[in-house]
């Protein structure tokens, strides 16, 4: 089933998300597949994450497709021009993929690159719209294409965003990107529900799911690691002090991302489980969460 | 005003590897001032050449290496001491290697690398920087350049990567779309953020193709 017609259904919809890795070992992400197939309704494949380059989001979209689970195709505006975004829009629905994340992308000197010139020809509100165009039939400039393209298109938004300017500016972009022609969100990963149901009144009259970011924690100094260097995260101390105290982490982690999952069932129209890692854990946090 | 800064040390020798002797050429302008080519720098570059068992076979500072009449004119009582030297070590901007590699048949090498001012233009310092894109859009960005003010240059609003108002990728640099967002609310323009901004025509920022092409000064002209 379809991404988009699992949201309309009004689902509690599950997406996961599926990190390439540097080289041509695709052991990790077939089985990645195999085990997230039917458990969740779509997963990720990001797109040189961090700047890292790494193998590539689309050929690895091809590849969950092929072993039956939806993906959605992220793409990113730092690594290539309008040309080339465009041209890996056309082959990835040729190759059946249907959902696409837009993302403006990490700057190179974040990653293992550093002197890579960023291109940022277009930026994630543009990209959305010119997927909008090529699903009308037109290339960007108004060319007809022999063959238009369906695609199902998302964006991000960051609701943790801590000033008053930082977080008016990220629903002006939200709306923006809506206009532009995002038809869901998923969100940096959220551990303070109250703050998060606060940001979802505020976009209720949006009226475009959001999945809220879950990342299960593994310990507490990853905890802490977030809090100082991710920004829009906020793990409470209260969750810190549990991972802290936890005997068995992996189990505690776990429990975490479970309950967030059930809180958040309430506020917002699904989840988006970031994994990092523990792809293969996801069946256990769904299992926790009652899912 | 052109903004440069010495290359690496190694870099340089390296440029002169298998030579024995060398002619320094230093630029009274914005060399001077980026403290990369003055007369100054030019005495220092001599001494350490020389330790390095160089032959220094002359020098000579002029106002602006960038005008070639000038060149060669003050390179005129000299013509012996360029004579004899391998090569010539210029210290200045790429403009100003280029217009000596241009005014004398010898082999240049560049003892600078010209620094990109990100925008900035003149001696007044201030922080506002234009990139010349030639597609202003001062108008919906409360007179804040985004493309400058914004380390992504992003033009359709803010990237998820601030925190505390900082950017992701330098604490102490402000984020450029929150300045704009505090610039409009005090305009009240703050419906600007709702605006759609079409991609931008990069094409726009390459000069025009007479601008690229040498512009010939009346001293210049050959014909």
């Amino acid at each position: 089933m379809s991404l988009q017609s699992v949201l309309e259904s009004g689902k509690f919809v599950v997406t996961a998300e599926v990190g390439p890795l540097k080289g041509t070992d695709t052991t990790e992400i077939i089985e990645a597949a195999e085990v997230l197939r039917g458990r969740v309704d779509a997963a990720n494949v990001t797109d040189q994450q961090s700047s890292v380059m790494r193998l590539g989001s689309l050929v690895v979209s091809y590849l969950l497709k092929q072993k039956g689970l939806e993906p959605v195709y992220q793409m990113t505006c730092r690594d290539r021009n309008r040309i080339a975004l465009q041209s890996d829009l056309l082959s990835a629905w040729v190759m059946g993929i249907e959902n696409v994340l837009a993302l403006t992308g990490d700057l190179p000197a974040l990653g293992d690159h550093p002197q890579a010139m960023a291109v940022y020809d277009l930026d994630s509100v543009q990209l959305l719209s010119v997927i909008s165009k090529l699903n009308e039939g037109h290339d960007m400039v108004g060319n007809e294409l022999a063959g238009k393209t369906g695609f199902f298109p998302g964006a991000v938004v960051n609701p943790g965003a801590d000033t008053e300017a930082s977080f008016e500016l990220q629903l002006f972009k939200m709306e923006k990107k809506i206009n532009a022609g995002a038809r869901f969100f998923q969100t940096q990963a959220i551990y303070d529900v109250d703050s998060f149901a606060k940001f979802m009144k505020r976009v209720e009259g949006f009226k475009v799911p959001v999945l809220a970011g879950v990342i299960p924690l593994k310990s507490a100094g990853m905890a802490r690691f977030m809090n100082k260097n991710v920004a829009g995260v906020f793990v409470p101390d209260e969750l810190i002090k549990r991972m802290e105290a936890a005997e068995n982490k992996t189990q505690t982690g776990i429990q975490i991302a479970a309950d967030l999952m059930k809180q958040l069932k309430g506020v917002c129209q699904g989840v988006h489980i970031m994994a990092i890692g523990w792809e293969k854990r996801v069946p256990q946090i769904l299992e926790a969460a009652g899912f | 005003m052109i903004l440069s800064k010495q290359k690496p040390w190694e870099e340089i020798l390296g440029y002169l590897d298998g030579e024995k002797s060398v002619f320094l050429l230093g630029c009274n302008g914005c060399a001077q001032a980026s403290g990369t080519g003055g007369p100054e720098q030019v005495t220092e570059m001599k001494d350490k050449l020389e330790a390095e068992g160089k032959k220094v076979t002359g020098s000579t500072v002029v106002d602006f290496l960038c005008e070639k009449a000038l060149v060669k004119s003050r390179l005129r009582g000299k013509l012996e001491q360029v004579k004899v030297a391998d090569s010539i070590l210029v210290m200045t901007c790429g403009v100003g290697v280029q217009a000596v590699a241009a005014s004398v048949n010898k082999v240049c090498h560049p003892a600078c690398d010209t620094v990109n001012l990100g925008g900035s233009r003149g001696e007044w310092k201030g922080s506002e920087r234009c990139m010349e894109c030639g597609e202003c859009l001062l108008e919906y960005t409360g007179g804040i350049c985004p493309l400058t003010a914004c380390t992504k240059g992003l033009i359709s609003g803010q990237c998820g990567g601030a925190s505390k108002g900082k950017c992701e990728l330098n604490p102490e640099k402000d984020c450029g779309w929150e300045l704009i967002y505090k610039r409009l609310k005090a305009k009240g323009q703050l419906d600007m953020l709702k605006k759609p901004i079409p991609p931008k025509n990069w094409d726009r920022m390459m000069p025009d193709v007479s601008v690229m092409a040498t512009s010939h000064w009346a001293l210049e002209r050959t014909d």
